[in-house]
């Protein structure tokens, strides 16, 4: 392998370490996805070109130390992987040539021949086929064909570059049976020949849906898996920011401009969520002084270019995210414009979480008869009955109508908490029920 | 690339008589079939297809022991039962995942994806004496 620039002429002596470190740190972190994506696509096979992508960091940290850190990494990692792709390619089919020493060049063949000449020329990739590149790959760890959870780990494996035993770790599952829920995806994509290239707009306005959705799992899969390790943001939401605004960067859309709000908004008071003896704080009993405020405008700013068209799921939650974030502390939430926003994502995504927060918008606009109404069909759902959200909704809106059966609504509600943290919230919860009466209309 | 479309209803939408018409015509469903299959073949992607008699008329064979032993019935007791199938060759899951959408019976029923292994042909492996495996 010869890297595509020598080291810089004034500079006989090797490289400062330091600074090869942090280059092989940014071709990490800026280059790595892309250039798996070029890889891959060019591959049809995610797994080999995950090797090779292996095998091009490798031979940076070997050589960058001293022939110097060439001037358009990506374009070099990107040459690099594709070689050793070819050189894993004929060791495969020759397994006589099974030795490090045996590279590709010295064993020319017409189809090799045909694949190098590619490489020199279309490596140093432009913006825009950079992009296409990595949407692509996108795509296809979130095709519709793959079960939700293979996409999810696909993605983290792939797009963010997480090893195994990490996603593993956030997802709370065996490493064992993440690895063949890899295996197993993987050899799907390939065996069914799901595409690597990118379809046609109308079709990846489609995929999208799932692309966020992936995203969007990615960083409350995380949130649940790290309850146990309390105090501190888990790194997966991060990683799912990270991605969020890749796809955002790639399709800002409306929808993922959401998506990325809410994400933002929700990690912005990360810090907050839990106090020092470690329970769980609701909103109104968070310190509001540790909620990153740059994360909160960063939101805003998000949320206010969109708007041109009917809003989809995710602006909608991020709308409510933000109207929360807005009020601090003694002051209420405009909780009539927040009953609008749930009544319309609720038309959208009546799930059990959004009957619940309508619920209890509805409650403190005083329509805890509405709310009963809501909820009392869905408690009724035996699937339902122990969801903690519709019993603390219920408790609260018995205790609005001055209900007799409040007290045992509390009860029953702080029961279906499994965590002992959330039981406690759902108490605390109780006691402030009782004085809602008392505040003012917002 | 050759895929399966494997054809499923539920039993009781094949011998239900009440949604078919009374007089005994053409209900759609026949005329839609040749819409399908017209299509398929204007495409160059059809291999080859058919429509399967009910799950009622099937005889499932097993070799055990040197023995010979029949069933009355398909091979799997599932809701679904298998009642056609297409080979269509296209060059990717989404075109196939496409064709298997547009069936007549994807409104009602449902259809199996399945990639065929390249290099499995029949045909191919009779001449060629090859067994291809699929990796």
């Amino acid at each position: 392998m010869r890297p595509r620039s020598r080291a810089r002429p004034d500079l006989e002596l090797t490289p400062d370490a330091a600074e090869v470190e942090a280059a092989l740190g940014r071709a990490w972190s800026e280059d790595r996805t892309a250039v798996l994506a070029v890889v891959a696509r060019r591959l049809a096979d995610l797994g080999r070109a995950e090797d090779a992508v292996q095998d091009a960091f490798a031979a940076a940290a070997a050589t960058w130390p001293t022939r110097g850190v060439p001037d358009r990494p990506g374009a070099w990692l990107t040459t690099t992987a594709w070689r050793a792709a070819l050189d894993r390619e004929r060791r495969d089919r020759f397994p006589v040539l099974r030795k490090p020493e045996d590279a590709v060049h010295d064993f020319p063949d017409a189809r090799t021949t045909t694949l190098m000449a590619l490489d020199h020329e279309t490596d140093d990739l432009s913006d825009s086929a950079r992009h296409d590149a990595v949407l692509s790959l996108i795509l296809t760890c979130c095709h519709p064909a793959l079960a939700l959870e293979a996409q999810v780990a696909l993605t983290l494996r792939h797009v963010v570059g997480l090893r195994d035993h990490a996603i593993a770790d956030r997802l709370l599952v065996q490493p064992g049976t993440l690895t063949k829920r890899l295996v197993r995806a993987r050899a799907k994509i390939k065996h069914t020949a799901i595409s690597f290239d990118l379809p046609d707009r109308t079709q990846i306005e489609e995929r999208l849906h799932g692309v966020r959705l992936v995203v969007y799992l990615t960083f409350t899969e995380g949130y649940v898996a790290a309850a146990g390790a309390k105090g501190r943001p888990p790194p997966v939401c991060e990683e799912a920011i990270w991605l969020a605004r890749q796809v955002h960067e790639l399709s800002p859309d409306e929808e993922t401009t959401g998506l990325l709000a809410l994400l933002l908004l929700h990690h912005s008071r990360a810090s907050a969520r839990w106090d020092d003896d470690h329970s769980m704080l609701g909103f109104d009993e968070q310190d509001h002084s540790l909620w990153d405020t740059g994360l909160i405008e960063e939101a805003a700013e998000l949320l206010g270019t969109t708007g041109a068209a009917e809003p989809g799921p995710y602006q909608v939650q991020a709308a409510i995210a933000l109207l929360h974030s807005r009020a601090t502390r003694g002051h209420q939430p405009d909780w009539s414009l927040l009953t609008d926003l749930y009544a319309s994502l609720y038309r959208m995504t009546p799930s059990p979480s959004v009957a619940a927060g309508y619920a209890v918008a509805l409650n403190r606009t005083r329509r805890s008869q509405q709310a009963l109404a809501l909820l009392e069909p869905l408690l009724d759902d035996p699937r339902l009955a122990r969801h903690t959200g519709l019993r603390v909704a219920h408790a609260e809106a018995l205790t609005l109508s001055d209900h007799k059966d409040a007290a045992a609504a509390w009860q029953h509600a702080s029961d279906t908490a499994t965590d002992p943290a959330r039981r406690d919230a759902v108490l605390r919860r109780a006691t402030r029920a009782g004085q809602l009466d008392n505040e003012p209309m917002p | 690339m050759n895929y399966v479309l494997l054809i499923a209803n539920a039993p009781d939408a094949w011998d239900d008589t009440d949604t078919r018409p009374p007089d005994g015509t053409d209900d759609g469903v026949i005329s839609d079939w040749g819409v399908y299959a017209r299509a398929l073949q204007a495409a160059g992607v059809l291999v080859a297809g058919h429509a399967l008699h009910g799950a009622s008329d099937a005889t499932t064979v097993r070799m055990r022991r040197g023995e010979r032993l029949l069933t009355d019935g398909p091979f799997a007791d599932t809701e679904e039962h298998l009642i056609g199938y297409f080979v269509i060759d296209v060059p990717d899951l989404d075109a196939a995942l496409g064709w298997a959408a547009q069936m007549p019976n994807a409104r009602t029923g449902a259809i199996e994806v399945r990639p065929a292994v390249p290099g499995s042909d029949a045909a191919t492996v009779a001449t060629t004496g090859k067994s291809p495996s699929p990796s």
